[in-house]
């Protein structure tokens, strides 16, 4: 019995509990790979496109153009004053970035299933990946919003300090559904159908492309309990100034970090069986 | 051998999946109908039933839950830093199961492992590999994958591109890569990780002789400089040749703890294993039907000889010696043949014995299987007789003896001096003819 002791952590595998709060400092050992993947999935989207990062644009740019037509134009939907453009601009933009990260978010875990039986790294790194690689689309959309912004003559206000704060509340909603949604989808795949459809209905569920304002006031409650009517308003209040409507933003952030935070549970709580069902 | 402390310690290791029940089979069109409208709330129960173990413990008193596979069963043992362990079994034995414990890709049901170190596995090798992405951005990925920082990729990136001898490339894409340059570039970046426990699962089959020289000896290397290898692997010799101790599995049971050698040939010779030669000496318990009843089974070698290893190139005879007891009986004598993943490749019967009523006595058929048929790999071969006069089966003992094929190169053999890949479920030797058209004038004919 001679030799150098073994080095290395000591790693304990063990039924897992029911319980579990994330790893951070786990996922903070993995930084790297998240940054790797992050930068996969980037580069991955645009591969063999003609247009490549253009898309980015043209995408919110394609809906905003269409929506003026719909509902500013023939519908003639009441916007607090502002231009239809600017108004649904400001909107879209968070939206899409919202949207499609919740998409891809929920499907993560079954895109990836290959990895998912082969090697271990943090489960939750599969669900928060496209939550931040989608923010490059979203950065580049942002130039849309400024070109616009620019083109109706909005100067900044303080308001703008605050987004920042808002950008970071924008993430954690399709994070803490894809969370939850990826969970769930690697027993049950009707997630992937659910989805598109509720992607659909939740346009119409925030301010997107109307006002929240002729809303009767016995309903904001539960109307701004839609973590997206915050973050709109938010984002509305941020870039096209004037008084921030809190009465709406509030109680969206009260649900998002319920969402979050439960969907960090669910999904420790159900990651110990992912490599045998999915 | 100088061997250091414990670093994997596994203790009561347990392990059960369960399965999807099965489908229903329903008789009538109003049945169907009804199954079919009710078949979400069924579905639902069933995959949310994956998730649920509650009923565990009455499965382990004895009362088995049908859809629940028990994988592994109370495995206990440790390993010391520096050794090098063969992990032996059978398809199914639960080898996967432990090493994708081990691995942290799935969790115990029951029992504990302690690992001291990093452990890394060559099951994983090319995981993540993106076919849009360069050979550059893949060996960073990878490498952050299988457990690597950025800045360890980086102090390590020239050897894994020098390993994989892929420089040119390196800003290739990889699906422009050739499956070989990719199997390269995914085991020098797996080969590099300098794990403290290494996992080895039967993968060195992969690339040309040289890599996988390459391969042996970066093994050895890490063997040398006092790491953990745990090593599967289902071919005996490898065992027998890399490992200082090993562990035989059997139904997720550890049924063995030992010297390669000894495991190798309890292996080779037990119910665990199966042996390459069976006999009944008792005829009363011996397999066997009104007419007929088996006595020895094995597998010879040219000589006649009982072997248990032949070369790809050499003839290896399946043999059955019976007992006819009542006379005037037509009997069919068949052999069956799989291979280590179960699939069956032939069937034979005696054509020649056929039309022939049997007197009774001790009969001896023996098929040969030519050289150069099989591919090299462990195989299985069940045997039956057949009374073709009553048409019953006499006896049918399936899988009862086993054999294994080496791989050789060079003279007469189907590789000939080509060291890489062949894959495939048989290795014929077969003819060649290449002609050549020069300026679609003469065609001429090599032989």
């Amino acid at each position: 019995m001679s030799a150098q002791p073994a080095e290395g952590p000591v790693t304990v595998i063990r039924p897992s509990s029911a319980f579990a709060w994330a790893d951070v400092k786990e996922l903070a050992q993995y930084r790297d790979l998240f940054y790797f993947l992050v930068r996969r999935d980037i580069k991955v989207l645009y591969a063999q496109t003609v247009l490549g990062f253009a898309w980015a644009i043209l995408n919110p740019l394609i809906q905003i153009v269409i929506f003026t037509i719909i509902f500013g134009r023939v519908a003639g939907i009441d916007t607090d004053g502002f231009p239809y453009i600017l108004f649904v601009t400001v909107a879209i933009v968070p939206w899409t970035y919202m949207s499609d990260a919740m998409v891809q978010s929920s499907q993560s875990l079954v895109t990836e299933q290959h990895m998912l039986g082969k090697v271990y790294f943090p489960r939750l790194i599969y669900p928060l990946t496209p939550t931040i690689s989608k923010l490059l689309d979203f950065s580049i959309a942002l130039l849309l919003v400024i070109a616009v912004l620019f083109h109706y003559q909005i100067a900044p206000t303080w308001n703008l300090l605050l987004l920042p704060f808002f950008i970071v509340w924008m993430v954690a909603i399709p994070a803490g559904v894809g969370m939850w949604f990826s969970a769930l989808a690697v027993r049950f795949r009707d997630v992937k159908f659910a989805m598109q459809f509720a992607i659909r209905m939740l346009l119409y569920t925030a301010p997107i492309l109307y006002t929240a304002s002729p809303l009767p006031e016995k309903y904001r409650l539960l109307y701004s309990l839609n973590p997206l009517v915050g973050v709109v308003e938010g984002f509305r209040g941020c870039l096209l100034g004037g008084a921030f409507p809190w009465e709406y933003i509030l109680p969206g952030l009260a649900t998002t970090v319920l969402l979050f935070m439960s969907g960090v549970m669910y999904f420790r709580k159900m990651e110990r069986v992912f490599a045998d069902v999915v | 051998m100088t061997q250091g402390q414990t670093v994997i310690s596994v203790d009561g290791l347990s392990k059960v999946y369960r399965i999807g029940q099965k489908e229903r089979a329903h008789d009538s069109l109003v049945a169907a109908t009804f199954d079919f409208l009710l078949a979400p709330i069924r579905n639902y129960r069933k995959f949310a039933s994956l998730y649920r173990f509650n009923d565990l413990e009455t499965d382990a008193s004895g009362t088995a839950v049908a859809d629940m596979i028990w994988a592994l069963r109370g495995v206990s043992f440790s390993v010391r830093q520096g050794e090098v362990l063969g992990i032996v079994g059978r398809n199914g034995a639960g080898k996967s199961t432990l090493l994708k414990i081990l691995t942290r890709i799935t969790p115990p049901t029951r029992g504990c492992v302690q690992i001291r170190g990093r452990v890394s596995s060559l099951l994983e090798v090319g995981t993540g590999f993106h076919q849009e992405l360069t050979g550059r951005e893949n060996v960073y990925l990878n490498g952050t994958i299988l457990g690597m920082t950025k800045k360890e990729v980086d102090r390590k990136f020239d050897e894994i591109v020098d390993f994989a001898a892929i420089e040119k490339f390196l800003d290739t894409p990889v699906k422009r890569y050739s499956s070989g340059m990719a199997v390269r570039l995914a085991f020098a970046v797996a080969a590099h990780l300098e794990p403290e426990i290494l996992i080895v699962d039967e993968v060195l089959a992969v690339g040309d002789a040289a890599f996988q020289k390459k391969c042996i000896n970066k093994m050895q290397d890490v063997g040398r400089s006092g790491r953990t290898i745990l090593f599967v692997s289902h071919n005996m010799p490898a065992v027998k040749m890399l490992c200082n101790r090993a562990i035989l599995l059997n139904e997720g049971r550890l049924m063995m703890d030992g010297t390669p050698h000894d495991i190798v040939s309890s292996y080779m010779s037990s119910d665990v294993g199966v042996p390459a030669a069976r006999q009944w000496d008792d005829p009363r318990t011996s397999p066997g039907g009104s007419v007929a009843t088996l006595r020895e089974v094995r597998v010879v070698g040219p000589a006649g000889r009982v072997v248990d290893t032949v070369d790809i190139r050499e003839t290896v005879g399946l043999q059955m010696e019976y007992d006819v007891r009542v006379p005037g009986h037509i009997l069919m004598p068949q052999f069956y043949v799989y291979n280590d993943e179960g699939l069956l490749l032939f069937g034979t019967v005696d054509r020649e014995w056929q039309p022939h009523p049997r007197a009774v006595g001790r009969y001896r058929s023996t098929a040969w299987i030519p050289g150069n048929l099989l591919t090299a790999g462990t195989f299985y071969v069940s045997c039956a007789l057949l009374s073709r006069s009553t048409d019953t089966s006499q006896f049918y003992e399936q899988q009862v003896i086993a054999f294994m094929v080496t791989d050789n190169m060079g003279e007469g053999t189907a590789r000939g001096d080509w060291a890489g890949w062949m894959g495939g479920v048989v290795r014929p030797r077969l003819e060649w003819e290449t002609s050549h058209n020069e300026g679609a004038r003469k065609l001429h004919t090599v032989r």
